[in-house]
């Protein structure tokens, strides 16, 4: 309730939430609105914006619907976005968990690993994990993830960290709580909202990778992508702009209006900030 | 006193309205005092009285949102409400000065002590840097702080508290002002060290003829330095007069209310000592911090625990008095293995529980439990009070139906209302909560309770309150306490035994009466002597 309330004053964040809810709506709708493969060609080739009627964002180069395949790379970005995004949360969770709530040597081996994998630039990685594990949506999704939870595991161990020291968290010590039973139940709830904020930026920085991926034609063969049809435009750029402009506006709005809605989540959760005006 | 004269300050009928919204409509209502040249003025409350508001009104350190709306403050007949702001600037630092509670903040880590005072003589118009110098000089030698010739260039966080508290008051006496506020000056120091300090502000008014106005909460401290004393309580002045009458004859109930509140040793009936079964036995115990430390430096070593050895058994009351960093709080943690033991043996009921794992002790620990000495902190803000409490149970393979009854007896037991049980923490005040902390601690039938400075952080009233709250549950399911204090009053009210903890060791132990009425080793004796109040008995005051 009073969350909300907090949430609604931040305009932007509104914004970002109404911008999401449009691509949202569309990914679930675009079977229903294009019945027809995205792949498909369906009109003349290269036909511009508004020319023809049935296709208000033009075709491309082999007639097929730009706006069929806005719709159903919207599906693709958002899952993958999500998904690898929820996967990164909980590996970085879960180790900076262990890290920051064991100390000592646990921690010393768990934050190697983690620079050992922050010292490597997280894109080289991620095309190298495709290109090895053939790019279908499963290894597209994993590379993204394994490259995107060390930050996560350093915030949350900096949580659990300074949680731990805290008094309440010792009374659960000495009424005999087990040592995860204390993590779930006493710290994690605690260091929750960075952990909602760092993660709904996340999924941005996701659907930009996910998007270079394809373009560098890394993408799943299977499922159109917004980064695919730019990656598909660059030889056309003078002849035929809208096929490349469009999906990088789709990508422009999609990412910012989830950092919008991070931005705003972090206002409304973070105490510290409250009555900081927008 | 000297009645005809103008005094130095005039507080009349002061009004400073809240933002609307808040448990009552002013900060401070409708206040009068008179301050006069030469005396000191106390002005006591518990914490939201408005005690310090006319403080921070005066020296212009009012947030926005808090506007006088009626009444004046009168500066040698100069109404500061009224003033210009460029006028007020000259009158700040120049003829009033305030002194902090918290030392450590108030300073400028990233200056040296001497650009701190010169500063703010330089503010005021001293353009000499030889001059500034040299009255640097002279202050710091004033305030008495060892070697100002060396100390003059060292950084805040170099020196101790009771030394940072010193600088500021050199600071605050740079340009000799007539008026000397001090909120709470002395709250965050070691008793030793806060009597050096009243000491070191009785002495530099006497000698300067300063008016003061001393902030506190605390009733010893009145009792040592007050000529008069206001009282308020929720914003309004209920009592005011001479320091003689005020503690001695309390009129309004509030002020009874208070005094009687103030810890105070009682005439202790003598309980027959050790009738109980031996609980706690603890021998040679050792706990050593390491810190820093290359391979060129050597780490630093600091003693927490050192050698300590006592017993205590069911029924008994044992409190460890120390100031801060003499490992009384180390103590506590090593005996429930919140931290690791380097030495020594702790045979609860018999047994050594030193050498058992984290997860051998587990089953053990609801024998042994804690109450913590912050109660907004000790309680988890995302559970409600029944989660807080039935946690403990479940843990210990308690079925959580049962949890739940037990929890609800205990609210009652420990005087809240059992619909407390849904709620969360935040919707309790400070008292109310360390209830809770309490009932926690009971919730799995402990035999041993180490509090660890579990009544510090609450007022004076709420403190008597939580006091007797321990005892009559003690009395009522005779387990033994460890209560771990800095302040020797509450001990000496409450405790069977009193140990004096310096510096990792227990330098002496025994009944209240003895440690207090002939105190064998130098450092009780000094501790007992730095008591604040100690030749003004509260409790004849209130018969």
């Amino acid at each position: 309730m009073n969350f909300f309330k907090r949430y609604a004053r931040n305009y932007g964040a509104l914004i970002g939430l109404a911008i999401l809810f449009v691509v949202v709506v569309l990914a679930f709708a675009a079977p229903l609105i294009f019945p027809v493969s995205p792949w498909q060609s369906v009109g003349d080739p290269l036909l511009p914006p508004s020319e023809d009627p049935a296709f208000p964002f033009g075709t491309d180069m082999l007639g097929r619907d730009i706006a069929a395949g806005l719709a159903y790379g919207a599906r693709v970005s958002l899952l993958i976005g999500v998904i690898s995004t929820a996967v990164a949360v909980v590996i970085g969770v879960s180790i900076g968990a262990l890290a920051g709530f064991y100390g000592g040597r646990v921690d010393d081996l768990l934050m190697r690993f983690t620079e050992f994998f922050q010292t490597i630039p997280a894109f080289a990685m991620a095309v190298v994990l495709v290109a090895i594990f053939n790019p279908t949506i499963v290894s597209i999704t994993l590379a993204i993830a394994v490259v995107s939870w060390p930050p996560v595991a350093r915030l949350v161990r900096g949580e659990f960290l300074s949680l731990r020291s805290r008094e309440f968290v010792q009374a659960a010590v000495v009424i005999g709580q087990s040592g995860p039973r204390i993590m779930f139940t006493q710290i994690l709830p605690n260091a929750i909202s960075p952990i909602i904020v760092t993660a709904s930026l996340m999924v941005a920085t996701a659907i930009l990778t996910e998007s270079s991926l394809s373009f560098l034609g890394l993408g799943d063969r299977n499922m159109m992508s917004w980064g695919f049809m730019i990656g598909a435009a660059r030889t056309m750029l003078r002849e035929a702009w809208w096929m490349s402009v469009f999906p990088g506006v789709a990508i422009l709005l999609t990412v910012l209006a989830i950092n919008l809605i991070g931005e705003g989540l972090n206002d409304a959760m973070n105490p510290h900030l409250r009555g900081r005006k927008g | 006193m000297n009645a005809p004269r103008t005094p130095l300050l005039r507080v009349e009928n002061l009004s400073i309205p809240l933002p609307t919204g808040l448990d009552r409509e002013f900060a401070v209502e409708n206040i009068s005092y008179d301050l006069h040249a030469g005396e000191i003025l106390c002005i006591v409350g518990e914490s939201g009285s408005g005690k310090s508001m006319t403080a921070n009104a005066i020296m212009g350190l009012l947030p926005d949102y808090l506007n006088p709306s009626g009444g004046k403050i009168l500066f040698r007949g100069k109404d500061l409400l009224t003033m210009r702001e460029s006028d007020l600037e000259q009158e700040r630092g120049r003829s009033m000065a305030m002194v902090f509670q918290e030392p450590l903040s108030a300073l400028n880590p990233l200056m040296k002590v001497r650009d701190q005072i010169a500063e703010v003589m330089e503010v005021h118009g001293e353009r000499n840097a030889e001059t500034r110098d040299r009255r640097v000089l002279d202050l710091l030698e004033y305030v008495g702080l060892p070697d100002p010739a060396n100390l003059r260039d060292a950084y805040p966080f170099r020196l101790s508290g009771g030394q940072r508290q010193r600088v500021m008051i050199a600071m605050a006496l740079a340009l000799e002002p007539a008026l000397l506020i001090a909120d709470e000056p002395t709250t965050a120091l070691d008793v030793t060290t806060q009597a050096q300090i009243l000491d070191l502000i009785r002495r530099i008014q006497k000698a300067k003829g300063m008016g003061v106005m001393f902030v506190t909460h605390d009733f010893g401290v009145v009792a040592d330095i007050a000529d008069r004393v206001v009282v308020m309580e929720r914003g309004i002045v209920v009592e005011q007069g001479l320091a003689e009458d005020v503690l001695n004859r309390p009129k309004h109930p509030y002020t009874r209310r208070l005094i009687a509140a103030v810890p105070h040793r009682e005439a202790h009936d003598a309980k027959a000592a050790a009738e109980g079964d031996l609980i706690l036995d603890v021998r040679n115990l050792r706990k050593t911090y390491r810190s820093g430390g290359g391979f060129f430096s050597r780490p630093r070593v600091v003693n927490a625990v050192n050698d300590i050895s006592f017993t205590l058994r069911r029924g008994e009351t044992l409190g460890v008095v120390g100031e801060s960093g003499s490992g009384k709080s180390t103590l506590g943690r090593c005996l429930l293995k919140l931290t690791e033991v380097d030495g020594g043996q702790v045979l609860f009921r018999g047994s050594d529980v030193v050498p058992l794992s984290a997860g051998a002790f587990r089953p053990l620990r609801r024998h042994m439990q804690m109450v913590f000495q912050d109660p907004f902190a000790s309680l988890n803000p995302r559970q409600t009070v029944g989660r807080i409490l039935t946690d403990g149970p479940v843990a210990n393979g308690v079925s959580y139906a049962d949890a739940e009854i037990k929890a609800r007896e205990l609210l009652a037991l420990v005087g809240l209302e059992t619909s407390a049980f849904d709620r969360y923490p935040q919707e309790f005040s400070g008292g109310q909560r360390q209830r809770v902390g309490i009932a926690r601690a009971l919730a799995l039938d402990p035999e041993l309770l180490v509090a660890d400075e579990s009544v510090s952080a609450l007022d004076v009233s709420v403190q008597a309150q939580v006091l007797e709250l321990l005892q009559d549950l003690q009395r009522k399911l005779n387990i033994a306490i460890i209560f771990i204090t800095h302040d020797l009053r509450i001990a000496a009210q409450i405790c069977d035994r009193i140990a004096v903890m310096y510096r990792g060791e227990i330098v002496e132990s025994g009944p209240p009466e003895q440690v207090f009425d002939a105190p064998q080793h130098a450092y009780t004796q000094r501790l007992i002597a730095a008591i604040p109040g100690l030749h003004w008995n509260p409790r004849l005051a209130v018969l």
